[in-house]
């Protein structure tokens, strides 16, 4: 009922009025009193022996209430939460992660000491007193260079750096594959590593109430109940029954929110510590150095294929960077969110992939929107392209002839993953109409003779999203279980309040879910609120990322509705002098079959709590019911992107003239919400395309790009108008057929917009470009060209 | 930041008696300044805001050309009916600095004598032949640039105004670094009685007139002239958002997309 | 301390400060008005952005000493009599926002815009738009937003 309010609907956000009068609020914005402020002392270098900490001048500066150092400190590390095991057996090397550096830094923002005072400009200024003696040591920096022999070693039980080596795939019947092909495509690429820069910095307030000795952590987290299960149980060793985590309103997380950091520990700890109240908020210059960066893989990747341009085999080897620590799910990323897409939407019936997980000296790399799934789309995307070039073969033509085929699902590729449902052409030939494919070569001669260069560029993608099966996940490593959890409470009068376990941080779940249980219940969609990020009031819930809230939440959701359901209809039963069997239920009004008794939700949900005329005996009063669901199956969106640029040859300049998204994302709730979903992951794409790159500097360890003055974020001016378009299949594993939308921009768009900028230079001989495709980059990659066709 | 005194005199002698204490730094839109104070690179004891002296405001025409208040923003020059008729190349600079926000503090003032390597207006006051008035002197803008951050004035000395001659045609274009949108490279030509100006501002360590271009244009004031310039990269810029061969490149290619613009 | 007083949202306030203290700051932490926002310390993000005398300008790039004797607009004084700014009502109604960090800042920024030129086409929003990041929404229904609400506001 696309008119209304229920599924379907483009329903105006419920969530909206508080955040466009500036009522939000955001972890900055809550003040407890009593409060104090914390800074935290950063290391400057990227490795180095602390030799001594002297804090005595330091901690007479005005207003210090406490300056604690690792020495003080003696709880436990932060964990991580997924273990992979290498090709030989071994577990994967877990160095301890100690909160505060004990004897030594390993990257740039390491904490070394935390200071806590009146203000915060205090606990600054008496930062700037603590003297610490460091020793230098080398750094090792680029994950391409990391296990090779002589580098510097970031953890010594690490050898040559390497925290796994690990596999997947049948290396034998891959090599076989090799063996008879009649064309090999080769390519080495590198998914250069991005800081996802959600626009509210990261924040935490501890507080300790000394009466019940129960903690409560106000914190900018995407999971407050996995931060309250990993800090309480592995960290701090509080209780779960001691200690509150609360995630209010979020500024943005794209995954960098996912993770328990350093931060959410210090000020819990610290404020047990001085019993007062402690804040921390980072300023933008520290979550430059210590939010968890993405992606940062070197890849080098082979296409095996028949005469007729089939695909029959393929082979990957990656690195891939961890940083100094492993973050919570960075064991993960680049294995089981990454070579298990390999396969992508195509038949390859032999694959085989390694993966090596570095050590470096820089920020610890975890997962940023789309999380393993962009390089392993970006690697394929680039490398078909590749092939249609040497082979010949219609870039369009070679994508149809290896599509899994629509009547093949559900389809299990040669690394593990098992699709249920999609339909690539579709959305393939959708988006070629899209984007005027056809028409492009006359567009391309129109810039020809404005003496710009144009390109067009294609990706076809998958992903795996709605994670995730938790006794799959579970198998391959993860140390927790992936459901969700929902509660739907029915007040007597009839308002409902939902509890989701999942956390909205811009998504739009207030509204989501409410039209959801608006329609599911028969309620007006004002009279559903859904409350979600605190630990006290929602049962459980492993929160928001990987696509993962309609899909696994929302069907919780569904789950406690029919409970709920199920139990009004023995109320209306009993109330109606009626069969169970004989009560249906729709649009909230309970009919006794085959008459004209009828009772509304409103009369069910009274009479539940107030149960003068009640079936007391088998029924307890009230109408409150949980669901906790765990998926059947990961679910997988997929779909088709189109790109066409123009380049300035004379600064380098490219600007996408038009971008066409055709995804199948199953079942849309709020189409509104889907499309601005797409949208935002498509801003993100062309930033890793076009704009985004962390680097360091490889010899001293430093962050070149540490502020918005070196990291170029995508703004108004650098974003086209982007047309959406849905072509829908539905999940065949969960009750809403939904498979997810958070990811697919910035999973299918990056390979689009390079295959086009490549495209659009190939006439002037330009072969290969990395990301971002900067006005630099391209402008150097003519001048290579040119001197090349010189010589 | 640290902490310092703040003081806002209403005339340039108390603002020129404030900055006596030691360790005092005049701001004015402060829009440069604010952040490396928030980033604890410098440490004034006192900042003595020149934003309350209502003599260092507005913009007038003087001797066929412009004078310009030091503290008038970037926003107001940008607005300027009557810098827009005289010098629409300055209008449209001015237009271009920074943000929306940044122009409404920002001051043609605070901009020179801060002399930032990648700022608009030392291009326009070095290639339109400005004249910078301070509370002791005029000073020719040939005179005054001194490289990266460093200019002619001395201990006590605040600029007043600009004054900006009147070109026969003037034109400014810019490549912006990608990620700061300061200029990587920025040039302003413009054809004077005194022959034609180019300045580049972003591509080396300070403001510079680039004598190439200037020859080339001299013989002929055209796109297709500055295009075909090669511009030599010797002493450029090379950092992440470009080499000096690439900025030497930029370099050609504003001065032609200046020059297509001028009017 | 220094005590600086202007008029923030139509009221007078007067607050002790440091000379240091940030425009900001002082809105946040004295006024507890939060919807302002602080997401870099570059002075680039624009989620502070508030009006002062009627100008957009980046309340974290401008000492809250300079702003004595001011008139203050935030976010909260936007919304008149119970209801929604022309603006935030076509922000609601294009679903210009989605996280909420930036939004203030971004109709504060719009509101400005407009006012100083209305009857923007799409590529001068965008250009106008570009002291204000945003990281969810990818621009695309910003834009949306902000021709609508110009249309609202017709040319007020």
């Amino acid at each position: 009922m696309p008119e209304g309010t229920g599924i379907g609907a483009s329903v105006k956000r419920k969530e909206d009025f508080r955040f466009l009068t500036g009522r939000g609020t955001y972890t900055d914005d809550i003040n407890r009193p009593g409060q104090t402020y914390a800074y935290i002392l950063r290391s400057p270098h990227a490795a180095a022996d602390i030799v001594k900490i002297d804090t005595s001048k330091a901690a007479k500066a005005p207003g210090v209430v406490a300056i604690l150092t690792g020495a003080d400190y003696d709880k436990g590390g932060l964990p991580a939460g997924w273990q992979i095991h290498s090709k030989d057996g071994s577990p994967m090397i877990e160095p301890p992660h100690f909160p505060l550096c004990k004897d030594k830094v390993r990257h740039v923002g390491d904490q070394v000491a935390l200071v806590v005072a009146e203000t915060y400009a205090q606990a600054r200024d008496a930062a700037e007193l603590i003297d610490v003696t460091y020793k230098e040591t080398t750094p090792v920096v680029s994950v391409a260079d990391a296990d090779k022999p002589g580098q510097p070693q970031v953890w010594p039980e690490a050898k040559n750096n390497v925290c796994y080596d690990w596999h997947i795939g049948d290396k034998a019947a891959t090599d076989a594959a090799f063996a008879k092909a009649a064309h090999v495509t080769k390519i080495d690429l590198v998914n250069q590593r991005l800081i996802p820069n959600a626009m509210e910095p990261r924040a935490a307030v501890g507080d300790f109430d000394r009466a019940t000795g129960e903690f409560t952590l106000y914190t900018t987290s995407q999971n407050p109940h996995v931060i309250r299960l990993l800090m309480g149980a592995f960290v701090l060793q509080i209780p779960e029954s001691k200690l509150r985590v609360v995630a209010p309103d979020v500024g943005g997380g794209f995954g960098s929110k996912i993770f328990h950091y350093a931060e959410e520990a210090l000020v819990t700890w610290a404020a047990g510590k001085v019993e007062r109240p402690v804040k921390w908020t980072a300023e933008r210059s520290e979550s430059f150095l210590t939010d968890a960066h993405g992606r940062d893989h070197a890849s080098h990747a082979e296409l095996a294929m028949d005469k007729d341009g089939k695909f029959l085999g393929l082979r990957v080897a990656t690195k891939a960077n961890m940083g100094a620590y492993l973050s919570t799910f960075a064991p993960c990323v680049p294995t089981y969110l990454y070579a298990t897409l390999l396969a992508g939407v195509y038949s390859t019936p032999a694959i085989y992939a390694e993966v090596k997980a570095l050590f470096t000296n820089t920020a610890v790399v975890d997962a940023y929107r789309g999380a393993g799934r962009p390089e392993a789309t970006y690697l394929l995307e680039r490398l078909v392209e590749k092939a249609a070039r040497e082979t010949g073969i219609d870039r369009v033509e070679i994508r149809r002839k290896n599509f899994i085929p629509t009547n093949a699902f559900p389809y299990q590729t040669p690394v593990a993953l098992q699709y249920d449902s999609g339909d690539y052409f579709a959305t393939l030939d959708m988006a070629l109409k899209m984007a005027d494919w056809a028409g492009f070569e006359k567009r391309r001669a129109d810039s020809k003779a404005k003496g710009k260069l144009r390109g067009i560029g294609i990706s076809t993608y998958i992903e795996a999203c709605g994670i995730a099966p938790s006794a799959v996940v579970g198998s391959l490593g993860a140390r927790a279980g992936l459901y969700e959890s929902g509660s739907i409470r029915v007040h007597p009068t009839g308002s409902v309040t939902v509890f989701t376990g999942t956390h909205s941080h811009g998504q739009g779940h207030e509204t989501t879910f409410a039209q959801l249980v608006s329609e599911g219940l028969g309620i007006p969609i004002e009279n559903v609120e859904v409350s979600h990020g605190d630990t006290n009031k929602i049962p459980f819930g492993m929160g928001t990322y990987g696509s993962r809230s309609l899909a696994v939440g929302g069907s919780a959701l569904v789950k406690a509705m029919d409970k709920i359901i199920a139990k009004a209809k023995r109320i209306a039963a009993h109330l109606m002098e009626a069969s169970v069997a004989d009560i249906e239920f729709k649009d909230g009004k309970f009919t006794v079959v085959g008459t004209d008794k009828v009772k509304t939700i409103g009369e069910i949900a009274l009479t539940a709590y107030v149960p003068h005329n009640y079936p007391i005996t088998e029924l307890e009063p009230g109408l409150e019911e949980t669901a906790f669901y765990d998926p059947l199956n990961f679910t997988y969106p997929g779909g088709c992107h189109i790109c066409e640029v123009e380049i300035d040859p004379d600064t380098g300049q490219t600007t996408i003239l038009k971008f066409t998204a055709v995804d199948d994302i199953g079942r849309v709730i709020n189409p509104m919400i889907v499309e601005g979903q797409v949208h935002g992951g498509v801003a993100q794409g062309i930033g890793q395309a076009l704009l985004e790159a962390a680097a360091y500097d490889n010899e001293s360890g430093q962050l070149l790009t540490g502020s918005y003055m070196d990291y170029a974020m995508p703004r108004a001016d650098d974003v086209p108008n982007i047309a959406v378009a849905n072509h829908v299949t539905l999940c065949t594993h969960n009750p809403l057929g939904a498979k997810g939308v958070g990811e697919v921009g910035a999973i299918g768009l990056p390979p689009a917009v390079i295959n086009a900028v490549l495209d659009a230079l190939r006439p002037v001989g330009v072969e290969d470009i990395t990301m971002p495709a900067t006005p630099y980059k391209v402008w150097s990659a003519m001048q290579s060209a040119s001197k090349k066709a010189a010589e | 930041m640290h902490n310092f005194t703040y003081s806002r005199p209403a005339s340039v002698a108390d603002a020129v008696k404030a900055l006596g204490a030691a360790d005092a730094r005049p701001i004015s839109g402060g829009q440069t300044l604010l952040p490396t104070l928030r980033a604890r690179l410098a440490e004034p004891s006192a900042l003595v805001d020149l934003g309350g002296i209502a003599e260092l405001k507005g913009i007038k025409a003087e001797a066929g050309g412009i004078t310009i208040g030091a503290g008038t923003t970037h926003a107001e020059v940008a607005a300027s009916a009557d810098v827009k008729k005289t010098i629409p190349a300055l209008a449209a600079l001015a237009a271009g600095i920074g943000d929306r926000q940044v122009r409404n503090r920002g001051t043609i003032g605070g901009s020179l004598a801060n002399n930032d390597p990648a700022a608009d207006y030392p291009a326009a006051a070095l290639g339109l032949g400005a004249t910078i008035r301070t509370n002791k002197r005029e000073i020719k803008a040939d005179d005054f640039f001194k490289g990266m951050f460093e200019t002619a004035l001395g201990d006590g000395e605040i600029i007043t105004a600009v004054h900006f001659p009147k070109p026969e045609k003037a034109g400014y274009a810019k490549f912006r670094q990608p990620a700061s949108r300061f200029c990587l490279v920025g040039v302003l030509v413009a054809k004077t009685a005194g022959g034609v100006r180019v300045a580049v501002t972003g591509a080396g360590p300070g403001v510079y007139r680039s004598k190439e271009l200037e020859a080339a244009l001299g013989s002929s004031f055209s796109a297709d002239a500055a295009k075909k310039t090669k511009v030599s990269s010797s002493g450029l810029n090379n950092d992440l958002h470009g080499s000096a061969e690439y900025r030497a490149a930029l370099v050609s290619a504003m001065a032609a997309q200046a020059v297509g613009s001028a009017g | 301390m220094p005590t600086v007083s202007m008029t923030v949202n139509g009221k007078a306030v007067t607050g002790e400060v440091e000379g240091r203290t940030l425009l900001v700051h002082f809105l946040r932490d004295k006024l507890h008005l939060t919807g302002t926002h602080v997401g870099c310390d570059t002075a680039q993000c624009g989620a502070c952005t508030v009006h002062v005398n009627g100008k957009a300008v980046k309340s974290c790039n401008m000492l809250a000493l300079q702003a004595d004797g001011a008139q203050v607009t935030t976010i909260e004084g936007l919304a008149q009599n119970g209801s929604l700014h022309p603006m935030q009502e076509a922000f609601r109604d294009n679903h210009g926002l989605q996280c909420g960090f930036c939004t203030p800042g971004m109709v504060m920024a719009a509101v400005a815009l407009v006012q100083d030129a209305p009857g923007l086409s799409e590529e001068e929003i965008r250009h106008g738009l570009e002291g204000n990041i945003c990281r969810c929404t990818g621009y695309h229904n910003i834009v949306k937003a902000v021709k609508a609400g110009a249309q609202a506001m017709g040319g007020k």
